[in-house]
């Protein structure tokens, strides 16, 4: 079959910068987004609108706490663990953010040495990367599990307080966790067929037949950083305010 | 092939590294800068942490906690993502729709003190 996608533009003129930029690279019915793959282009405009999904969930949080009548659960101290003799204040999601923060620098990293074409430390750090993925869900389980069971902590009700804290942590946090899971899934795909050398070989992919190539290392990066980007304010706007 | 073609014609920032022969790949920067990264959202994470565990109150801890957020935020975003890099063509196109969800903020905190105050007056004289 023909392949008709990304015909060579042709273009050899250095492209303008800045504002002229943005209008040079929108007009005249071109590719808009010069220098990125399509498949880049394309997560990124999936992680815009999930940006949107997360930012409806953290509205409707804003507007369930401001509009409660009774005082909100105080998250640091439901969320805080007992270690050596004393109750340490929401170290459980400390611990998680740091994991999180840790699995999107070796991210980070795999996606450098992938462009290096360093086959074997690329998997290597993607499987890191996976690990820590799989440490945070496992933690949130754990946290889920203490919740529900032996604080009685239900979507509509719990015993500190507001009702609406449980339907706020639930479907935030789970929707936040799913994400992780799937961001695993989604590293341990990548990694095999780094591993295998599919984008060295530029093996055509099983569904799309298309070149394999390291940019999918970056994109499958693009959406690990999302996770923690989501983190970073749940973390803050759920578990901190 | 036309890809590689646009990546030279626009010239990336960071050189090639490892390639050699001047062919530059996708986004290359020097590994360095990452970990410089992650050292600092590790200590953006421990400092949003202490507010908390120093109870700071008020609107110095939301500020303090706001700040922080978005800090580590632009980090990840600008440096992890390769925003920095990126033409502005794809930066505005990314980064300028969620400014919007501000004015639902806005409409949601109008709306919720609403019903706060609604709840007020019903809960007092209600049966």
């Amino acid at each position: 079959m023909a392949q008709t996608a990304l015909t060579d533009s042709g273009e050899l003129l250095k492209r303008p910068d800045g504002l002229q930029g943005i209008v040079a690279d929108w007009s005249s019915d071109q590719r808009a987004f010069k220098n990125v793959p399509w498949g880049k282009a394309m997560m990124w405009i999936f992680l815009l609108s999930d940006t949107f999904i997360f930012s409806c969930f953290l509205l409707s949080y804003m507007t369930v706490r401001m509009s409660t009548t009774v005082p909100w659960p105080d998250p640091s101290q439901i969320f805080a663990l007992h270690i050596g003799g004393q109750d340490m204040p929401l170290i459980l999601i400390a611990i998680m953010t740091f994991i999180l923060i840790s699995s999107s620098g070796t991210m980070a990293m795999a996606v450098n040495f992938g462009y290096r074409r360093d086959r074997r430390k690329t998997a290597a750090l993607l499987l890191v990367t996976a690990a820590f993925g799989a440490t945070f869900v496992g933690m949130q389980a754990f946290e889920w599990t203490k919740l529900i069971v032996e604080e009685g902590v239900r979507p509509w009700s719990n015993p500190f307080g507001a009702a609406q804290f449980g339907s706020a942590f639930f479907m935030i946090t789970g929707f936040h966790g799913t994400h992780v899971t799937f961001g695993v899934i989604f590293l341990l795909a990548v990694a095999r067929k780094v591993w295998r050398g599919d984008y060295d070989h530029a093996r055509p992919g099983f569904f799309t037949s298309r070149k394999s190539h390291y940019e999918a290392v970056e994109i499958m990066g693009l959406y690990w950083h999302f996770v923690d980007l989501v983190w970073v304010f749940i973390f803050a706007l759920f578990y901190l305010w | 092939m036309a890809q590689v073609q646009a990546q030279e014609e626009v010239g990336l920032a960071a050189p090639a590294e490892a390639g050699g022969k001047g062919h530059v790949e996708g986004q290359q920067h020097p590994i360095g800068i990452y970990l410089q990264i992650w050292g600092w959202l590790f200590v953006l994470s421990t400092a949003s942490y202490l507010v908390d565990y120093f109870n700071v109150e008020g609107y110095l801890r939301w500020s303090l906690i706001l700040i922080f957020m978005l800090l580590k935020a632009g980090l990840i975003v600008a440096v992890f993502m390769h925003m920095l890099w990126e033409r502005l063509a794809l930066i505005y196109a990314i980064l300028v729709p969620p400014l919007l969800v501000l004015v639902f903020v806005v409409i949601g905190a109008l709306e919720g003190d609403h019903t706060f105050l609604t709840r007020l007056i019903f809960f007092q004289t209600g049966p």
